[in-house]
């Protein structure tokens, strides 16, 4: 279990850093260029040069991207071109909203989904079907078009939520519900779609293994063997699935942040690109890459802990 | 696989033209395809389908609602809704297809490349579809728009290199499946190259997949492509449905309607379009089960058309020990498609004492491994008991609630299965699948629990039990797994167990090892036995009495000496001459006893 730890550590790292080199690579290879866009059309070469030399632009690829990864280390990004505060600290600010968004759907996503699965691929008939649907328009609609209709619904038709705006939930949890409830329905919708209809799959392969049946023979209760050992050989899969959802949400949440004017990493990264504000956007996906990296690593612990064979992998 | 394998050598073109009918002519399939079809007509024909100029202001009708001249109303600058809708789907249609082009031309090359040669190709392209995948591909297309500029098909290129693991992953996959396939040696062999080989089988193949990877793709562009369009992205003057929903969006307090019409829209293509893949997905599926359902039904038929004789029961007096099991008449089938039932066992009866072993002999097919499962009350499902009757200590098996089934099973009847790995459940160590019976039937406490299985395991002759009860299935060898199932199916003093092959799967050595292991264990116990097997070997090996099935009928049933003796019945004498053939002398002294007899 050490050495596969380890070993997935491992990966988990090189992979951090093959992105952060690649993209600091994309998004510093035409520096010229960023200090046209961002001066605007009259800026001078004198201006350019200015731009350049305070932003620490005209020092070689490697030495820029030498310093920008030994302070990254220490969780400093840097100073933002465009905004006041170092780029940490606005990321600072704006991870735990996203993260409260994200975890919060997640909870929401495996739960609901894990008891439609089972239900779905034990009894089969209407809930079956209906599963199916779901799965289906869940898949087919992106969520900002439920995130619409939520809100046309929910926070203008009747009144009950807030239609945009933030309340984190230290301060007021009644006044978070109503502005977090919205959004989180709407992540977890495109989710619970289709990781519903994983677990079904999965549920429904591992009802075939002989061993189901063996269980049973020893005197043990379907429920016991559904619960204890059915659930527990279908995790595996159902758990890879919840990483690649994972990544979804994490993407969509960029468009939900800005439907509902939350101040979160999504809405923080459409605001940094559209300043062209390289550090910042080199930060938001160094950010990113780290946050999915970690939560496949977590994926990976948890099924090696539920599936010895993993581990051997 | 075989079956895979079969079809695909038949014309793959002959076979594709007949799915996509079968998709046209399906309701959902007709309507999701015609949905698409018309989308990309209002698409190609949209200059000539729109009633107004939809760049040209009309401030005689700023901000209508729907009119019947403005149906789908105005917005801010006069716009007529209703054109840009339709002008929108050109934007949006021709931004998914440059997306969905370019996944394909790069997944598809590299899964090829990586899945026909293998090493460095494999590894270039497992590498990059990982990296791909740990990122966000909206945060990347963002961060691509701060350096490349605000290039929305310049954007759907990006998109299409980032989803091209979805098509590489697909064509890998198969391309490596198809490589090992035989024929494709064979054209190896005929002097074909690579190039022949990949067109004429591969692409054949994965055709269909191809198309439905195609929707599924299609489906995302469209969403990222209105998403993006929505926070502000690509030019402010491109008609599309993303600027329509930024423009509604915009207005829901005032003008709710307006933001109706582009999610309208945008669900019922995007729903055509997943509806569609789904249905090629379902019924390519389908057509790989039709085939093998069709080779089942012709051996159904095959087997009705056999008349049905009276059983010979050779007569028994020195039987002893009273009756634990007997089996009357019982008929299992399974239910159809048609509502009508398959008949796999007729009109069986069997007996058992108290102590006996008894076999059911028969070939793969004839109904014993039904037999014992309904004995368990477990037939897998759409099987059901028909009629008949099954006693055992008084309680009718055929007809009892599942509730009280869960009371017998492991205290009073329990099971050895055929094939030992794949009945222990891989994720828990033999311990714990030792101890969660003994604790949950027998109600142990779990330090008794423990030491009861260590003790089970060593009378299994497993030479260290300590070592075995915390190891996990794939830790241990076929034999050992075997012993552990045979001390599962002992611990909680059953009265009969159903083994079901139970030497079937494992090497000859092992199987002598096991075949003493019950025998011991057996004589130990005092336990009866149903010995559900195909060789006559192991009948004469451990068993008291015989009944022989074929074609889901008893033929032929009585004492283990009046059997080998004294078979009546043709197939009976076969299975005799099968397994005498394995050890000659035998084989003589059967053949001289047989001569003598007639």
């Amino acid at each position: 279990m050490l050495r596969f730890t380890l070993r997935r550590f491992g990966t988990g790292v090189a992979l951090l850093f093959t992105i952060c080199t690649l993209a600091y690579f994309l998004l510093y290879i035409d520096t010229n260029s960023i200090a046209a866009g961002i001066l605007g059309a009259s800026a001078t070469k004198a201006d350019i040069a200015h731009f350049n030399e305070t932003h620490g632009l005209n020092l070689n690829f490697f030495e820029s991207y030498w310093n920008w990864l030994t302070h990254a280390l220490t969780g400093d990004f840097g100073a933002a071109w465009t905004f006041t505060d170092p780029v940490s600290t606005m990321i600072g600010q704006r991870l735990s909203v996203t993260l409260t968004l994200v975890v919060s759907s997640l909870v929401i996503v495996t739960i609901v989904s894990l008891t439609l699965g089972v239900l779905a691929a034990v009894y089969g008939g209407w809930i079956d079907r209906l599963v199916q649907v779901l799965g289906l328009i869940g898949f087919a609609i992106p969520n900002f078009l439920v995130a619409f209709a939520l809100v046309a619904e929910f926070a203008v038709v009747h009144r009950w939520f807030n239609a945009v705006g933030w309340t984190p939930p230290s301060a007021n949890f009644n006044d978070f519900l109503k502005s977090a409830t919205l959004p989180i329905a709407a992540i977890a919708f495109t989710g619970l779609a289709s990781l519903t209809q994983q677990i079904r799959g999965a549920v429904k392969d591992t009802l075939q293994n002989d061993y189901v049946r063996t269980l049973r023979t020893s005197g043990l209760s379907f429920r016991r063997v559904i619960l204890k050992h059915v659930l527990r050989n279908s995790a595996g899969p159902a758990l890879s699935v919840l990483g690649l959802q994972f990544v979804g949400m994490l993407g969509g949440i960029v468009i939900i942040e800005q439907i509902f004017s939350i101040p979160g990493l999504g809405s923080f990264s459409v605001q940094a690109t559209g300043l062209k504000d390289i550090p910042a956007v080199m930060g938001v996906v160094t950010t990113m890459a780290l946050i999915v990296i970690t939560v496949n690593f977590t994926i990976d612990l948890l099924s090696a802990a539920l599936n010895p064979k993993v581990r051997l992998a | 696989m075989t079956t895979s394998l079969i079809s695909m050598l038949q014309d793959p073109n002959q076979k594709e033209r007949n799915l996509f009918f079968k998709v046209i002519t399906n309701p959902v399939g007709a309507f999701s395809a015609g949905m698409v079809v018309v989308f990309a007509l209002l698409a190609v024909f949209a200059r000539w389908l729109m009633p107004y100029d939809p760049t040209v202001s009309d401030y005689n009708a700023i901000s209508l609602d729907p009119t019947p001249a403005h149906i789908m109303g105005t917005d801010d600058l006069g716009h007529d809704i209703f054109s840009r809708m339709i002008l929108g789907t050109q934007f949006t249609l021709s931004g998914a297809l440059l997306c969905v082009t370019i996944a394909l031309l790069v997944g598809c090359t590299l899964g090829l490349l990586a899945g026909y040669f293998g090493g460095l190709w494999d590894s270039i392209g497992n590498w990059l579809s990982n990296i791909l995948q740990a990122l966000p591909g909206l945060v990347v297309l963002l961060a691509a728009a701060a350096v490349l500029g605000n290039n929305l098909y310049l954007a759907m290129s990006i998109y299409g290199f980032l989803l091209s693991p979805a098509f590489f992953r697909l064509m890998f996959v198969t391309v490596r499946g198809v490589r090992n396939e035989l024929y494709v040696d064979a054209a190896r062999v005929s002097g074909l190259s690579d190039f022949a080989i990949i067109t004429r089988h591969v692409l054949g193949v994965v055709r269909a997949p191809i198309v439905i990877q195609s929707g599924i793709v299609a489906s995302i562009a469209i969403s990222i492509q209105s998403g993006l369009q929505f926070l502000g992205f690509g030019s402010t003057d491109t008609i599309s449905w993303g600027s329509l929903l930024m423009d509604g969006f915009a207005n829901i307090w005032n003008h709710p309607v307006r933001l109706i019409w582009p999610s309208v829209g945008l669900a019922l293509l995007l729903v055509s379009i997943v509806l569609f893949a789904t249905t090629l997905r379902d019924e390519l599926e389908r057509a790989g089960t039709r085939i093998r359902k069709s080779t089942k039904k012709s051996l159904v038929s095959h087997r009705r058309t056999e008349a049905a004789e009276a059983p010979i029961v050779h007569i028994e007096n020195d039987r002893v020990g009273e009756e634990i099991l007997s089996i009357k008449n019982l008929e299992i089938g399974y239910l159809q498609g048609q509502g009508n039932y398959k008949v796999v066992v007729h009109d069986a009866n069997l007996s058992i004492n108290k102590g006996e072993v008894v076999g059911l002999v028969g070939e793969s097919g004839s109904g014993k491994t039904q037999t014992a499962l309904a004995l368990l009350g477990l037939l897998p499902q759409g099987g059901t008991i028909l009629g008949g009757t099954i006693e055992f200590e008084g309680v009718d098996l055929a007809t009892i609630k599942s509730k009280e089934f869960d009371k017998l099973r492991g205290r009073r009847i329990s099971y050895i299965p055929q094939e030992p790995m794949s009945n222990l459940d891989p994720s828990f160590t033999i311990g714990s699948q030792m101890v969660e019976p003994l604790r949950v039937v027998m109600g142990l406490s779990k330090v008794e629990a423990k030491a009861r299985a260590l003790e089970l395991l060593g009378m299994v002759g497993l030479p260290n039990p300590e070592k075995t009860f915390r190891s996990y299935p794939h830790e241990i060898s076929g034999g050992q797994a075997q012993r552990v199932l045979i001390a599962k199916a002992l611990s909680c003093g059953p009265d009969l167990i159903i083994a079901d092959e139970p030497t079937t799967a494992l090497d000859v050595t092992i199987q002598a090892e096991i075949l003493d292991v019950l025998r011991n264990l057996q004589k130990r116990t005092g336990v009866a036995i149903l010995l559900v097997t195909h060789n006559f070997g192991v009948v004469a090996d451990l068993c008291d009495r015989v009944a022989v099935m074929q074609n889901g009928r008893v033929i032929e049933s009585g004492g283990i000496y009046d059997i080998f003796d004294n078979a009546q019945h043709s197939y009976t004498r076969e299975l005799l001459g099968a397994i005498l053939d394995e050890n000659g002398p035998a084989r003589e002294a059967y053949e001289l006893e047989v001569k003598a007899g007639n």
